[in-house]
């Protein structure tokens, strides 16, 4: 018990210094990191959880793919560092009250509907049963979810060519080899006759 | 205190929702900084959902979790890509710079 | 016969009006001048018929109006005095439309004079044969238009314009009385049917109305109403400065409508309610009273007018006080024995000065007139013959007339009476003098007009001098005929009970009986006229300038027309126009239009300017509208539970 507190407290609180600095961070590639230990922080709780398979999905597909990408791009393009401009504090109190009302009614709502009384103290535990995580969780979703999955699918299809076609360049300045016109390439576009004279040049 | 109940993860997850929200708006930096504070905010509704899904016993929290994630993937995706050939046309990512769209 | 005589003039202007131009100018001219005459020619048996023999009838043509106690129909009502109006107006005016042919030809809307001229005849005779006030309202109102139609006929002088709009006004403050004296008839008794009224009027004399705290005599007051809508349409005295303006119009229209017909109907009317005016002697008095200060007025005017055709119409303004006042003191018959031999010889003088400056080439002024009695010799004589006709000369017809309303008026013994005889007297020394001035002026001495306008005076051509010496014709012998009988021995059994005279108002009786100097004075006074005209502008022709250089102040106030028209600017048109320019700049334009159309579509423009700034194109700006949105959602979501 007291182990799980511990480690719950813990990982809660990186995590949530990690989100902070996120926010705050005057570095943007610093951004990104304090990103990254977000996510595993918060794969660890998955793991707290025993949603174990989510937790590693949480680590492949946010840190290795999506912060990766976050990273590249704040690579290339070439932001510079920037002072604290003078708007972000008259900003911060409207924002922070507005902020402190939103979390205190989020709160608020998920303890309401909570904490009945049927329902306090109740702590969930992990089903150890006879399947692992990972087997519950194929057992319906290539079953029940069968299309919501296959959806998905199409989604990031679909994302991607997004991605590329809004990024593609094509540059002028760099030969590619086309095979296919190679291939086709016939002797009148290849081949030129020309008469010259014996003696002049051509 | 000590024992973890369902009430402490809905609480992490509020304020990491709240962080994100507030990384939306207070951010004077560049837009990628929105961006992330987007996936902040689906990272906690992930938690959310797992967290229900456990407690309730019931395994489409989990389920919807991975289509949470997938989703996700895409929008960061075509999000990224729209501030790269935006930055190509307009030369900044700069927050202040970002208001074409004014009315 | 009866409905043809009142109704064949309006056939004519319709057909006219809309067919003009198709039939052309020929066509619009034959078809009214046609009916014009056929009905002139018609109202010869239907005058013998009602007047002389005595059969008079009321025809129905349609009813109009029944609404409880108020009956109105569409009915001709002949008796003694409809048919003496409607035999002057249709003759008259059937002699206009003939001279109109030569004198308007070459104008480019002849079908709509003619058209609008027998439009005005038709609601002159509505008028006058009207058996109800309504129905002479109407007609009232008609020849009002008409007059507005054809004073403005040329459109596109901005002075016609004007004056046809000063005439329409001041003709409408006219109305708006008689609106009222219709109104008050109809309060006191229950019917604006003309026999009712006058069946009851001898009931309602004493009665009383009671207005604002004071008790009035219900009859005087109608009266008096009645008679500012006369005051109105005859030009008296305080509604006249619309008159000379009228001149803007075509000579033919100022012979018919303002020397003839239309400026006489005040006089109509009033002795056609001759019933009712006879039970309220106070009004009586004012009447006579206006109208001699008219006659006298108007002549002084006349008097230093330059204009020839101004000086006629101050003469008829002259002498339409003449009539006035000649009501005034209960000499109705001698009224309208004046109205009709003074529409002969007004209109013969109007016409003659159409010929006299259609010879001059257009010229009106008489300072650039002069030296052609030899050349245009008919033109002259007619003329004489209307002056002499106006000036009261003996066995001409204006002797016979005018003479009976100065003797009546003196044999009226009251101190109205005396008043209207000492200035109608005074009128016609001035009436005398300014006819021959006009004379003299332009046809005799050194003629003071271009060469080549000089050369080039010649004589109206046959069909305009025609109607001229019909019209000569009743300005010498209307008077002797109609004396037996309008004003004579035979008066009881020609006017019957067409009008309305109480015995104690026996003034035109006693007419008959006055001493022999009031009979000749104005004979007297009329030959002294003349021969003072005579001295002042053939024998010594500098006597005018220099008395008009002596009597500087004098001078200018008869000619500046007693200063009427710029008392009027100062109290009522200036006042109206900066009330006016006030309600359309401020009332309407700011205030109006600010609060409604610009008012709210800059409030529009405004809010949405204001609302166009929550764009800002920033997308942080926009998420924390969203999340200012969720937070106010979920609190209203909690506190709706919560309660």
């Amino acid at each position: 018990m007291i182990l799980q507190a511990i480690a719950f407290y813990s990982f809660s609180a990186v995590a949530i210094a990690a989100g902070v600095m996120v926010i705050a961070a005057r570095n943007p590639v610093h951004s990104v990191l304090f990103l990254i230990l977000a996510f595993f922080n918060v794969a660890a709780l998955f793991v707290l959880l025993g949603a174990e398979f989510l937790a590693m999905i949480l680590v492949v597909v946010y840190v290795g793919a999506i912060a990766v990408l976050f990273l590249f791009v704040v690579m290339m393009l070439n932001i510079n560092f920037v002072e604290l401009r003078q708007g972000f504090l008259q900003y911060l109190p409207i924002g922070a009250l507005i902020g402190l009302v939103l979390l205190a009614e989020l709160v608020l709502v998920a303890g309401t509907w909570v904490l009945g009384p049927e329902m306090s103290g109740v702590v969930p535990t992990p089903e150890v049963g006879d399947r692992t995580n990972t087997e519950a969780l194929g057992d319906i979703l290539y079953t029940q979810y069968i299309y919501p999955f296959q959806t998905a699918g199409i989604i990031l299809l679909v994302a991607m060519v997004g991605a590329i076609v809004l990024t593609l360049r094509v540059r002028s300045d760099v030969r590619k080899q086309r095979p296919g016109s190679q291939i086709g390439r016939k002797r009148e576009e290849a081949v030129t006759i020309r008469k010259v004279k014996p003696g002049s040049g051509a | 205190m000590l024992t973890i109940s369902l009430a402490h993860y809905l609480t992490v997850a509020a304020i990491l929702f709240t962080l994100g929200v507030l990384g939306i708006f207070l951010n004077r930096k560049n837009v990628i900084i929105i961006l992330m504070s987007i996936e902040l905010m689906l990272l906690a509704v992930n938690i959310n959902l797992v967290s229900f899904s456990v407690y309730l016993h019931d395994m489409v929290g989990q389920v919807f979790t991975m289509f949470v994630l997938t989703v996700a993937a895409a929008e960061a995706a075509v999000g990224l890509a729209i501030i790269v050939v935006y930055f190509r046309n307009r030369g900044s990512i700069a927050v202040e710079d970002v208001n074409l769209m004014k009315g | 016969m009866y409905s043809a005589v009142i109704f064949l003039p309006l056939a004519a202007a319709i057909i006219a009006g809309f067919f003009g131009r198709w039939m052309g100018d020929r066509g619009a001219q034959w078809v009214t001048c046609g009916a014009m005459v056929l009905a002139a020619i018609l109202s010869i048996p239907v005058f013998l018929e009602v007047a002389i023999e005595g059969h008079g009838q009321t025809v129905h043509v349609f009813s109009w109006i029944e609404s409880g106690a108020l009956e109105v129909a569409w009915a001709l009502k002949f008796d003694t005095l409809t048919v003496v109006m409607v035999l002057i107006v249709n003759v008259v005016s059937a002699m206009v439309h003939i001279y109109s042919i030569g004198y308007m030809h070459g104008d480019p809307s002849v079908p709509r004079f003619m058209s609008y001229l027998s439009l005005f005849t038709f609601f002159m005779l509505m008028l006058v044969s009207a058996n109800d006030l309504v129905q002479l309202y109407f007609g009232w109102e008609g020849v009002g238009l008409a007059s507005y139609l054809l004073i403005g006929f040329w459109y596109d002088r901005p002075a016609a314009n004007a004056a046809a709009i000063k005439a329409f006004l001041v003709n409408r403050i006219g109305d708006f009385g008689f609106g009222l004296g219709i109104f008050g008839v109809f309060f006191l008794f229950d019917s604006v049917l003309l026999d009712v009224i006058f069946a009851s009027a001898p009931d309602k004399a004493g009665t009383l109305l009671h207005f604002l705290g004071a008790d009035f005599d219900a009859l005087t007051v109608l009266c008096l109403l009645l008679f500012v809508g006369a005051m109105g349409k005859s030009a008296q005295l305080g509604l006249h400065t619309w008159l000379p303006d009228a001149m803007e119009g075509p000579t033919p229209v100022s012979a018919l409508i303002h020397a003839a017909t239309m400026v006489t109907a005040g006089v109509f009317m009033v002795v056609r309610l001759s019933p009712i005016f006879e039970y309220a002697p106070f009004a009586l008095n004012v009447v006579a009273v206006v109208g001699a200060s008219t006659a006298f007025f108007a002549a002084t005017v006349g008097l230093v007018q330059n204009d020839i055709k101004r000086v006629i119409a101050y003469s008829t303004c002259s002498q339409l006080g003449y009539m006035f006042f000649a009501a005034g003191v209960s000499a109705y018959a001698a009224s309208i024995f004046h109205l009709m031999t003074h529409a002969f010889f007004k209109a013969l003088l109007f016409l003659a000065a159409g010929s006299v400056i259609h010879a001059f080439s257009n010229e009106q002024d008489m300072r650039k007139m002069g030296g052609v009695w030899k050349k245009i010799p008919l033109t002259y004589a007619l003329m004489w013959i209307g002056s002499l006709a106006l000036a009261g000369v003996p066995f001409f017809a204006g002797y016979y007339s005018k003479d009976m309303i100065l003797e009546s008026a003196y044999a009226a013994h009251t101190l109205v009476g005396q008043y209207a005889f000492w200035l109608g007297i005074g009128a016609a020394v001035l009436t005398a003098f300014y006819s021959w001035r006009l004379i003299l002026m332009t046809f005799h001495g050194k003629s003071r007009a271009d060469k080549d306008i000089l050369a080039h005076v010649h004589e109206s051509p046959k069909a305009m001098m025609l109607p001229l010496v019909v019209l000569a014709l009743g300005a010498i012998f209307a008077g002797y005929i109609g004396n037996e009988y309008f004003v004579g021995h035979r008066m009881e059994a020609f006017w019957r009970d067409a009008i309305l005279v109480l015995p104690t108002h026996s003034a035109i009786i006693d007419a008959h009986h006055v001493p022999e100097w009031v009979k000749l004075l104005p004979v007297v006074m009329g030959a002294a006229g003349i021969v003072a005209a005579y001295i002042f502008y053939l024998f010594v022709p500098s006597l005018p300038g220099l008395l008009a250089n002596k009597m500087q102040r004098l001078y200018l106030f008869f000619f500046n027309k007693w200063y009427f028209d710029e008392l009027y600017d100062w109290m009522f048109v200036n006042p109206a126009k900066w009330l006016g320019r006030g309600f359309w700049k401020q009332g309407d334009g700011t205030l109006i239009d600010g609060v409604g159309p610009d008012g709210v579509a800059a409030a529009t423009l405004n809010l949405a300017r204001r609302a166009s700034r929550l764009q800002t194109g920033y997308i942080f700006h926009y998420a924390f509208a969203m999340l200012v949105g969720i937070a106010a959602l979920i609190t209203w979501y909690l506190i709706g539970k919560a309660s």
